[in-house]
């Protein structure tokens, strides 16, 4: 299947987006990408995302999928080679409320602690805590949250190793340290040594300037 | 697989609850339905879904199945032999999936909301917006159902489940409000299907009645406006 079959609408500072490319290029799927100036969004991806007007937007043979875990099933549905998902039943239902938990208690109190100062900042940073540590019960033991090799459940969380970071040096706060959370640490050690996983992260140093400008927006101080 | 192999732990209120009997009820399974307590939350409920202590809880050999569209997702992938719940081609599954994540993270928080609003102002804004979600999700029937009965097709699936299950708290917030928000002149397609969905062999024993929901509102709203100081 040639390249001008698969386009992704993305952002390099996009986690979302990064989901999406590290599938893709797990499975050795050619895609074209198409970088989005999140300040000025192109009037073809309103057209292909109306309801959220966001990236990433996955679009195959002309069709347009938006939504990151959503096309991330879709993907592992429609190229079979290098399975994300766990074959048992069982399994993929536990990877995929790991993946909700992550996104709804990690991802959301970890963004509005990027972008908050003193008390708000605080209390977020203790949730985004509170749901690190029930991750790292999750990963103790394990290589990848998807066994010998990288999975769904990895990919959805993968944004941790590099992301975290950087916000932790944009909104001075400290989320993951490693005596804290030394299981965690371990699985990211082996995540970001995975060459398609690191061949493909976006910039440090272009991140850090778009999450500062980001804060600076909400708190211009 | 005998009956008690099978245990749902929920309560009636819950459209969650809802979804995951609908897709048992598809599938033809036999199960228990446990009526959670909540006060204080049985141990069964804080020892199976120790993470959000929420039902509903799906307990298959005893091994526990938590979040509604998780559990319809493994009830279809379990239970495979059985009407299919989810579309099969990758591309329809994946819309139907997008506009359940709509439903969850967007409108219907947006929907409860219009509950707790302060002042009439901020009221008015979220049924504007509940409104506007609903004329997506009419434009989405007519793109996904190609003219039949139900956004899964001949038969009830996925999105039908996820979106139906909130009918009832739709009609609450009508009731509360007095505002009919499922409109057959702005939504034609949806209240038709609204009315076939409500009729389901699957769905009409589980869907509790308006008027037992409107009263546990304000139950419940009564609770809250005395557990809130002044």
């Amino acid at each position: 299947m040639g390249s001008e079959d698969v386009k992704l609408f993305n952002f390099h500072a996009s986690p979302f987006g990064q989901r999406v490319i590290w599938a893709l290029k797990l499975k050795g799927v050619d895609y074209e990408c198409i970088e989005e100036d999140i300040f000025n969004k192109s009037n073809l991806l309103l057209e292909l995302n109306p309801v959220h007007k966001k990236v990433p937007v996955l679009v195959h043979c002309n069709k347009p999928i938006a939504e990151s875990l959503v096309i991330l099933e879709y993907i592992d549905e429609t190229w079979k080679q290098y399975p994300l998902m766990p074959q048992n039943p069982y399994q993929r239902a536990h990877a995929r409320f790991w993946a909700n938990f992550a996104e709804h208690k990690l991802l959301v109190a970890a963004r509005i602690a990027r972008l908050s100062s003193e008390e708000e900042q605080e209390k977020a940073v203790n949730e985004a805590r509170e749901a690190m540590e029930k991750i790292e019960e999750e990963i103790k033991g394990k290589k990848f949250f998807g066994g010998d090799k990288i999975g769904y459940l990895d990919i959805v969380i993968g944004w941790i190793s590099y992301w975290i970071p950087v916000w932790e040096e944009v909104g001075s706060m400290k989320i993951l340290d490693p005596l804290k959370f030394p299981a965690i640490n371990a699985w990211i050690t082996n995540f970001l040594s995975h060459p398609t996983i690191n061949d493909t992260l976006p910039q440090r140093d272009k991140m850090v300037v778009y999450y500062h400008s980001r804060r600076k927006e909400v708190s211009p101080s | 697989m005998t009956k008690s192999e099978v245990k749902l732990l929920g309560a009636w209120p819950s459209p969650f609850v809802m979804r995951a009997r609908i897709a048992l009820n598809i599938k033809s399974v036999s199960y228990e339905f446990l009526e959670e307590t909540f006060q204080p939350k049985s141990q069964l409920l804080l020892d199976s879904n120790p993470v959000y202590k929420k039902v509903p809880v799906l307990i298959n050999q005893d091994k526990p199945i938590c979040e509604s569209l998780i559990i319809v997702q493994y009830v279809d992938d379990v239970w495979s032999s059985g009407p299919s719940i989810l579309p099969s081609e990758p591309y329809d599954r994946a819309i139907a999936r997008f506009w359940a994540t709509y439903l969850d993270d967007k409108w219907y928080p947006t929907l409860r909301s219009v509950r707790g609003a302060k002042g009439e102002d901020e009221r008015k804004k979220l049924i504007k917006e509940v409104g506007e979600g609903l004329t997506l999700l009419e434009d989405a029937l007519n793109k996904i159902s190609r003219g039949k009965d139900f956004f899964g097709g001949d038969q009830i699936g996925y999105l039908d489940i996820a979106f139906g299950c909130f009918l009832g708290w739709l009609r609450v917030t009508e009731s509360l409000t007095g505002v009919k928000l499922l409109d057959q002149v702005k939504t034609p397609c949806l209240a038709k299907w609204a009315e076939r969905f409500c009729a389901h062999g699957a769905v009409k024993d589980v869907m509790p009645q308006t008027e037992k929901l409107v009263e546990f509102a304000k139950m419940l709203m009564a609770k809250m406006a005395a557990s809130t100081p002044n």
